[in-house]
């Protein structure tokens, strides 16, 4: 059995599912412009005070947008009725685990994006000299992120109360990601240089592997039925 | 197992006892900060009966993903609860100690902070156990949160301690340095010693509450 | 030589917390042979296809599929198994044959795009093969499932009321398909309510009351009637 195969199958069904509905991808789109007032209008006017406070409200963006658009990871397979489809399904689980996060991944690189021109656009902010370090900060932080939030989404999809205790679950363990996401865009947009800020790269790559690891290894207990 | 059992309650009850003794009579007053200080010798044991307590979680998840064994999973639940209650006494006490010292309940201090953060991990724990009916998938899910929890306690820990040093220095609520006198630490271990014994009683008192709740159950 | 059932099921028992839905069953499955279960809403039939669907497990007994056990050789169970269960296991957003691409690749096959079109063929929605599943009946959901278990080649179906929903025409089509299923070495054990086109293709029936076994026959001298009649005469009503 092809395990990198049944990875790819499973990103291309959620690609392809999504590039047909298009409804997580609009709406993610039309939230992130609608955070962008929503930031403006609680922080005021005083320009200088946003942009000081813009590597804080890119990760803010992120964080809400991906605790929206994450939450959805399994929405699919819910509604269509085809969560034990995946469950009865011969071979290892952890591809299925895999392909998600890919799917995941994808979808909210392509928000924070987004999030990011819109920011720059409308904070007037020149992002365009930091956009590789930036990438690359941004890039790891939300592996990690994805990881961590398609196993939980997976967990919660079938409890009770899954929209409560999916960001009550991901917040709290999603604090390292986060802390050093701000601190190292804040220092990138400060105009620092990779080098300055190596070690906060380097705790985003172990809890990237942290995170992918567990899942890999403890998604068959996930989808067990 | 009754009286194992009854013979811990008795050794935690001694242990205490001693504790408060060695805290608030044998060991000095503190220069500087008083008597508030002595909170140190419930703070720091707190903290490190409740990793423990999550390292004990960490294992028990592991065996009962692997095994299936009901008891592993009785024994991560008990361990939760009472690292969650062990690190809600070092946050209060640590907030007690703030008021008098620092003229706040509440500082973003390196330490405080980060034990907040793994005390919202495991209330999640905790948390996701309630909310799933099904028991055996409750416990499932959460031997994985377990699992993902202990080494993001390492995480956690380096992420806020460079988040908040690199301008300031560390924070003045230190465990004591490695030049403290030894009656202080004698304290300390003391208090270690006496709070395991009882976090061990509660453990061991719950995981078998758990099981009779689970045989009530045909 | 006889050679082992292919299902075989042995004091199975299954509790929901304080609920017995399933009490010491016992039911054999040979190659080539379909068994029909029967019996009220309540009875079990559901939860006994879901046990053998290594979707759940049982609190008491043993249940077997081609020689290996649901709860401990699980993924070999699961690469015999083929489950057509109410829910049809299509996405609504993806066409017939993307579907179809998508299941046997999970699954581990590596269909070509011919094959693929001739499973479709074969249960004629080879004309809707490019449509969103979303527009699809009931029926030719179903007829879906049925083209991916044609290429799973699985050795044992099990069915859950397959025959509901259908039109005659697609009756009659599921009739062909689970007698060549049989012809080819297969078995089946399916659930049903209906005791004239549900039975077609079976060999033998049981019934199936509170979780019991009541009556096990062959319907080889046996027509629709005296079905009902034996129904009537062992099932209980279920609250």
């Amino acid at each position: 059995m092809s395990y990198p195969r049944r990875a790819w199958i499973v990103l291309w069904k959620d690609v392809l599912s999504e590039r047909r509905s298009k409804e997580t991808l609009n709406a993610l789109f039309f939230f992130a412009l609608l955070l962008l007032f929503v930031f403006q209008f609680s922080l005021g006017a005083d320009r200088e005070r946003l942009v000081a406070a813009l590597p804080g409200l890119l990760w803010l963006g992120f964080v809400l947008s991906g605790l929206l658009g994450l939450g959805r990871a399994f929405l699919g397979e819910r509604e269509n009725d085809c969560w034990e489809g995946l469950v009865v399904v011969p071979g290892d689980k952890s591809a299925i685990y895999l392909g998600k996060v890919g799917g995941s991944l994808l979808l909210m690189l392509v928000v924070e994006a987004v999030v990011l021109a819109l920011f720059g656009i409308f904070f007037n902010v020149d992002l365009a000299p930091h956009l590789a370090p930036l990438a690359l900060v941004i890039g790891l932080g939300t592996v990690g992120f994805a990881a961590v939030g398609t196993l939980f989404a997976a967990m919660t999809a079938q409890v009770r109360a899954r929209e409560l205790l999916f960001p009550v679950l991901l917040l709290p363990v999603l604090v390292p990601v986060l802390l050093a996401g701000v601190k190292a865009t804040e220092a990138v947009l400060g105009g620092e240089t990779l080098g300055a800020v190596a070690h906060w790269l380097r705790l985003l790559a172990a809890a990237d592997v942290i995170y992918l690891t567990v899942g890999v290894l403890t998604f068959d207990a996930v989808l067990e039925g | 197992m009754s009286r194992l059992i009854r013979v811990l309650g008795w050794l935690a009850a001694l242990g205490l006892l001693a504790g408060l003794v060695m805290a608030f009579g044998v060991t000095p007053r503190e220069v500087t900060q008083g008597n508030v200080q002595r909170i140190m010798y419930v703070h720091v044991p707190a903290v490190w009966v409740a990793y423990v307590a999550f390292a004990v979680v960490f294992v028990a998840s592991v065996a009962h993903l692997l095994r299936r064994s009901a008891g592993a999973d009785r024994l991560a639940h008990a361990a939760a609860e009472a690292g969650v209650v062990f690190l809600g006494v070092n946050i209060a006490t640590g907030s007690i100690w703030g008021k008098p010292t620092w003229g706040t309940w509440w500082t973003w201090d390196a330490r405080l902070t980060s034990v907040s953060v793994v005390f919202l991990i495991y209330v999640g724990y905790l948390l996701l156990r309630r909310m799933i009916d099904d028991r055996e998938r409750a416990g499932r899910y959460a031997a994985i949160l377990g699992i993902l929890g202990a080494p993001n306690i390492y995480l956690v820990h380096v992420s806020v301690y460079w988040w908040r040093t690199l301008h300031q220095p560390p924070s003045l609520l230190k465990a004591g340095s490695a030049t403290m006198p030894p009656v202080l630490w004698a304290a300390v271990l003391l208090n270690f010693a006496a709070f395991a014994l009882l976090s061990a009683y509660f453990v061991a008192k719950r995981t078998r509450l758990l099981r009779w709740e689970q045989e009530a159950l045909p | 030589m006889a050679a082992d059932p292919l299902v075989h099921i042995a004091g199975l028992g299954k509790a929901f917390g304080t609920t017995l839905v399933l009490d010491d069953v016992t039911l054999d499955v040979r190659s080539g042979e379909a068994l029909a279960v029967l019996g009220p809403n309540g009875a079990g039939k559901t939860t006994l296809l879901r046990i053998l669907a290594t979707l759940a497990r049982p609190t008491r007994g043993i249940a077997r599929v081609a020689g290996f056990d649901c709860v401990r050789d699980v993924e070999r169970v699961r690469a015999r198994v083929g489950l057509l269960a109410h829910g049809a296991w299509v996405y609504e957003d993806l066409t017939a044959l993307e579907n179809l691409r998508f299941w046997t690749t999970l699954s581990g096959l590596t269909p070509t795009a011919d094959e693929l079109r001739a499973a479709l063929s074969a249960v004629e929605l080879e004309r809707v093969a490019d449509e969103r599943v979303r527009a699809f009946s009931l029926g030719m959901k179903r007829r879906l499932s049925l083209a991916r278990l044609l290429l799973a080649r699985p050795e044992v179906l099990l069915l859950d009321e397959p025959y509901a929903g259908l039109d005659p025409r697609a009756g009659k089509w599921l009739d062909g398909y689970l007698t060549a299923f049989k012809a080819a070495g297969g078995a089946i054990l399916m659930t049903t309510h209906s005791f004239g086109r549900g039975l077609g293709a079976a060999e033998r029936i049981a019934i199936l009351s509170a979780g019991h076994v009541v009556h096990q026959t062959s319907l080889a001298a046996l027509d629709a009637e005296d079905v009902r009649r034996l129904y009537e005469l062992h099932a209980e009503d279920s609250a």
